[in-house]
């Protein structure tokens, strides 16, 4: 390891001030900070020391997405071998012959068989939301002057995660594209964002090409001519029974069902909610207030019931377990950035939410899935939220000046 | 003849209605998704930005200043009733695609804001090269955006295919987004950036 430390630092003065590759520095600087702990240190003394910086956060954050990614692998391999096991399909294209050479069998039954098809699909759509996300963060940082951030990669870990796992590469590049570049670096990159990132490239596409991110039935189970409906839009048409018809609660709850690749599993997204909220990065307000938000609007509409939308009797023991709820609300909706930041507006924020999330479900028919379009709605009313609770603390605080 | 030069062509990139000022936005969402429309979207405004800034400033001296806007308001209602008349009898089908925002001219802040600024105080023959002016700035924008959302979002230009769409047999797949209108709003803002990153001096300071 001293040999590459040896490397970066002679090829340090070419990069520095004056160097023949100045220009380049913020690509010298991500890869010398990618393997070994930046030595530049707080300097004076009014600073708070800590060890915890931009770059632990981002990779605690990736660590607490690790059972997701492992989840959308083998979620998505076991989709596709169960759906071609009823139906005598198989593995066509190059999926086919490189799964082929590693003696893949599509057995649904074998975990080898699922991860390796499940990565056959979602390493693709990683790959591409990295290197592209990646040549935008790195071209704005060189013309900018600024450094490469670490953001990068938890937006380029969470965009594949919320992607269907048939959607077409170009549409990942164009999708992540369009969220990088207009949903954070033309309000001056990492941190200075207000909506997050990775699910404004999703709502890009969900616009833009809504046959490929959520059209139909044909979109979630990675096999050719295959067709399975994600859990919400069966409860959409024929409520709880088509829905327990398809899958069990306890399934729901593991994420063995179809469905956008990471978000399946409510049980990953426990794991992760545990890490993020024991090292402190995740709020458990926002986590625990949209929680109530949604629990409490889809217990009322149970109550009230309807005879024409069967949405109404969900309840709120399948919202949590359906549809990327869990996934956005510990993930994405606790996004510092672009989330709440007073401890008061955090409960707000995380409320309106899950509120807003119930509501697109059960209320609105043009979508099945309302998490997306909830956090996003959240994320643009975050800084109000935050200037009212500032004012409200001023003005508390003032009284007790004039009293 | 630098200062004529001036006044007719500073609003197409230097003094950008709609890059700089920010103005008529609402047209600019509304009717950009077929060229076509906006072709005659543009003839109209700078119809009526023309006829408009030469009436007015025809009769700068003699409209009392506390009712001027009055003045002003009925004027271009007129030119715009004209428009919309003329649009009913010769081109009817552009006509109920544009519906009301043919009406909505008279509320298009370029105009009001033109005679206002610039006819009140100007000779009429250069307010009538004002209003070309301004005509030409709002056009430039108008087809750009025009031009992306029609190609990008039906494969066509002017209702000709050049992109041959999947539906049809083709190899193109039209982005539905770009038929929305906030997708005019991604595009001013690209070219609003396009625009300052061009010319300098037109970013805000940052505070």
């Amino acid at each position: 390891m001293k040999a590459l430390r040896n490397v970066l630092d002679k090829i340090h003065p070419l990069f520095s001030k004056g160097g023949r590759f100045e220009r380049f520095y913020p690509l010298y600087e991500a890869a010398d900070s990618f393997v070994y702990t930046p030595g530049e240190i707080t300097k004076g003394t009014t600073h708070v020391r800590d060890a915890i910086d931009l770059k632990r956060v981002m990779i605690t954050v990736v660590i607490a997405l690790l059972p997701c990614f492992f989840m959308a692998m083998w979620n998505t391999g076991y989709q596709a071998n169960a759906a071609m096991q009823l139906t005598g399909g198989s593995v066509e294209g190059w999926r086919g012959t490189l799964l082929g050479l590693l003696g893949y069998s599509a057995n649904p039954d074998s975990f080898v068989d699922n991860m390796l098809l499940g990565a056959a699909w979602f390493i693709p759509i990683y790959l591409v939301t990295n290197i592209v996300g990646g040549l935008w963060e790195a071209l704005f940082s060189i013309v900018r002057g600024h450094e490469i951030n670490e953001g990068f990669l938890v937006t380029g870990s969470l965009f594949p995660l919320i992607c269907p796992p048939t959607l077409p590469l170009w549409q990942v590049a164009l999708g992540i594209s369009f969220g990088v570049v207009l949903g954070k670096e033309i309000f001056g990159g990492t941190g200075k964002n207000f909506l997050n990132p990775a699910l404004t490239g999703r709502a890009f596409l969900f616009f833009a090409y809504p046959a490929q991110i959520s059209g139909g039935t044909s979109v979630w189970v990675a096999a050719d001519g295959l067709t399975g409906a994600t859990a919400l839009s069966a409860a959409a048409e024929g409520g709880v029974k088509a829905l327990t018809t398809m899958h069990s609660w306890f399934d729901a709850f593991l994420g063995v069902i179809p469905g956008s690749m990471g978000e399946t599993s409510t049980l990953a997204c426990l794991f992760g909610a545990a890490i993020l909220v024991f090292t402190g990065i995740g709020s458990w307000r926002i986590m625990l207030s949209g929680l109530l938000g949604a629990v409490s609007l889809s217990a009322l509409f149970l109550l009230v019931d309807s005879s024409t939308n069967p949405m109404f009797a969900l309840g709120p023991l399948w919202h949590l377990v359906i549809g990327g709820f869990a996934f956005g609300l510990v993930f994405m909706a606790t996004d510092p950035v672009s989330g709440a930041m007073t401890e008061e507006g955090q409960w707000v924020y995380g409320a309106l939410i899950g509120l807003m999330c119930i509501l697109i479900r059960v209320v609105n028919p043009a979508f099945p899935e309302g998490m997306m379009l909830a956090i996003l709605f959240g994320n643009v009313f975050a800084p109000l939220i935050d200037q009212l609770v500032l004012k409200y603390h001023i003005k508390r605080r003032l009284r007790h000046v004039e009293g | 003849m630098s200062k004529t030069r001036d006044v007719l062509f500073d609003p197409i990139f230097n003094k950008n209605p709609i890059g700089l000022q920010i103005l008529g936005i609402c047209s600019a969402l509304a009717v950009t998704s077929k060229l076509e429309t906006v072709v005659v979207m543009c003839l109209a405004v700078t119809f009526v930005l023309v006829g408009s800034n030469v009436s007015i400033s025809l009769i700068r001296k003699q409209v009392p200043d506390s009712i001027r806007i009055i003045a002003e308001i009925t004027i271009i209602a007129t030119l715009v009733i004209i428009v919309d008349q003329f649009l009913k009898a010769y081109a009817f089908a552009i006509s109920k695609q544009l519906s009301v925002f043919v009406g909505l001219i008279i509320t298009n802040c370029i105009v009001l804001g033109r005679a206002e600024a610039f006819a009140m105080k100007n000779s009429p023959g250069l307010s009538a090269l004002d209003g070309i002016g301004n005509g030409l700035g709002y056009s430039v924008v108008l087809l750009i955006v025009a031009f992306f959302r029609e190609l990008l979002g039906a494969g066509k230009l002017l209702g000709f295919t050049l992109l041959p769409s999947i539906n049809d047999g083709g190899w193109y797949m039209p982005n539905g987004l770009m038929l929305l209108p906030p997708s005019a709003f991604f595009i001013i803002g690209l070219l609003i950036w396009g625009l300052r990153t061009w010319k300098t001096d037109q970013a805000e300071e940052e505070n």
